[in-house]
This record gives structure tokens, sequence and C-alpha cells, in this order.
């Protein structure tokens, strides 16, 4: 099964890379689906962070995860580098945990 | 690959340098990410050797670790229609005949960035092929370090690995979000809706349709105009 996702996923993608290329003469994209393909890009990628940051299962995700999150999105958000990001929501979310918190 | 070199000035390195070193991270953060999300080692190698796109594999182990492998691949794919454009965009720089078959798979956000922000046509070619050959090669070194070093943390909540993955998506998104960088003026008010979307139906959705859900906000789009222009790409 994940072999499949994998390699579907892998060989659509090679092909949107390959299509452009070899399309290029060819047809031109309509205006309104240029814009529409990367905010469809950061709508799917927002939701997915929303989720992955409140949620697990169908339920609440409990306090350390979400806070956790919101220290690395501040760090973020001072243009700190990705990787301080990564670690300030990592670190924040694995304290809590060791103070108790769920 | 001499007249690349050549071509290529010491600033251009000197920036893909730096971007070399901060994808690196990221994929060594997508490596321990996937590991958290019982994703074995080889479909971590796998996944970055062939898809190469930061965003669709993230996206792809988030919704495979929710245990829906359909809405992974619809997101992704989703997610990676943007190259076709790219493709468009850069098709002179790709190159010809079978290296284009090499140089296609180099396409990723960076490295047409790069190639379009050169102002001639040898740049153009020295920039996308320096920039997506030294990706290639240290996002997938970022991963496999990454998988190995969170096999040997253990359990992931205890170092708070689960609070990593969305701080880091929400870090990728940003640039696309703030005033001055940003390309369209939808683009918060798309995550923002799309976010509120998913999260309000994520108790009553089957998993992995609340994120492809978040698609209505694109509505927006036609309510908020881009007001700054595009740059063509």
């Amino acid at each position: 099964m994940l072999i499949l996702v994998i390699l579907v996923l892998a060989v659509g993608t090679y092909g949107f890379r390959l299509g452009g290329v070899l399309l290029r003469d060819r047809i031109a994209l309509p205006a309104t689906v240029a814009r529409l393909l990367p905010l469809a890009a950061v709508a799917l990628l927002a939701a997915l962070a929303a989720t992955a940051a409140l949620t697990e299962g169908h339920g609440f995700a409990g306090v350390a995860r979400p806070v956790g999150v919101l220290a690395g999105g501040l760090a973020a958000l001072r243009r700190l580098p990705f990787i301080v990001v990564v670690l300030v929501a990592a670190g924040t979310a694995g304290l809590l945990r060791l103070a108790g918190v769920p | 690959m001499r007249t690349i070199w050549r071509t290529a000035d010491r600033a251009l390195i000197r920036d893909v340098a730096a971007l070399v070193a901060a994808v690196g991270f990221v994929g060594l953060s997508f490596g321990a990410i996937a590991t958290a999300a019982h994703l074995p080692l080889w479909a971590i190698v796998a996944m970055s050797v062939l898809v190469f796109a930061g965003g669709a594999q993230f996206l792809a182990v988030g919704l495979v670790s929710a245990g829906n492998p359909v809405a992974a691949v619809l997101a992704g794919l989703l997610l990676n229609a943007r190259h076709l454009p790219f493709g468009m965009a850069v098709a002179d720089v790709v190159g010809r005949g079978p290296a284009r078959l090499l140089g296609a798979h180099l396409m990723v956000d960076e490295s047409v960035a790069f190639a379009l922000a050169q102002p001639d046509p040898g740049r153009r070619r020295a920039a996308y092929w320096l920039t997506g050959g030294a990706l290639f090669v240290f996002w997938n070194i970022g991963a496999v370090a990454g998988a190995l070093l969170g096999a040997a943390a253990g359990d992931p909540a205890t170092f708070g690995l689960d609070a990593a993955f969305p701080a880091g998506l929400f870090a990728l998104l940003l640039p696309n979000l703030r005033a001055p960088g940003r390309k369209d003026a939808a683009a918060p008010w798309v995550a923002g809706t799309g976010a509120v979307v998913a999260v309000a139906a994520t108790p009553v959705a089957p998993s992995g349709l609340p994120v492809l859900l978040a698609l209505v906000a694109l509505g927006l789009a036609f309510v908020v105009p881009v007001r700054k222009a595009a740059v063509s790409c």
C-alpha cells in the first residue's frame, strides 16, 4: 500500500515536471488556473498544519502539542532559522510533557 | 559541468550554499518526522529520491499516518501540480534531449526561483542545475540522517516531535503569507479559512478528508484580488 502511494505520487509529480517542459510551446495555461494552483498548495499545507497541531484522530490533541506548535510558530514569525523553529516546538512540547501536561 | 561553474558567479554559489544547508535541515526534520509516523527507512528514502518535493512528502506522511492513503496521493498530486506551470517557465534551461529527462526531476520551488532570478540564459541554466542538483543531494542525505536519528530517539511524543511537524509546515508556508514576499493577497485568507474548515471538519469527516475540504477556501480567490502584480512563473 505504502509503495503504491509513493510510486503514484512519484510518477504523477514527474509527469507534471516533464509535462510543463514539453508542453511549453503547445498550450497556454488559463490565468485562473495559474493563479489557483499555488493557492491550492497554500490551502492544503495550512489545513495540514492546523489539523496536525490541534487534533489527534477525531478529537483534540491535548495541551502540550498545540503550545509547542505555538512556540515554534512565534519563532518562525520572528524569522528564526527553520531548525530553530523545529527545535523550539519539539522542546516546548517535550518539556511540557515532562512536567506532566497532557 | 565546467560551463556551469564558469557562469555561476560567486554570489549565486554563496546563496545556493546557504539554501542547501537550510534544506538539508528540512530533510533531516522530514526523516525524523516520517520515522515518528512509523514509515520504514526504505519508504523514506524512496519518497525523497523519487518524489523529491518537500511539501508533498510532508503532506503524504501526515495523511498516510492518519490512515488515508488515497487522500495522501490526491493531496500530494494537487500540491505538485504547480510544477506544470513551473516547467513551462523554465523549459529553456532544463536542457535538450536526454538531459531534459534528468533536468525535469530537479525542478523544485527553489531551483525555479533561482533560475528565474538570473539575468541571462547562461546563468539561468547554471543556477537551475546548480540549485536543483545540490538540493537533491542534500535533501536525501538529510532525510536519511533524520530517519536514523528519529529511530534512535525512540517514542516521538517524549521529544515533542509531533509538535515539530506542524510548526515546520507553518515555517515553510509563511513566506507565501507575509506581505512583502507573497505573490497573492488572497493567500493568507485562503490559508486561514482552509485551516479553520479542516479543523472544524475533523471530528465528523473521515480521516484525510478534512485537509482536502480546505480547498473550498479557494473560492476566496474570486473575492480577494491578487492586488500586487503576480510574478510570471
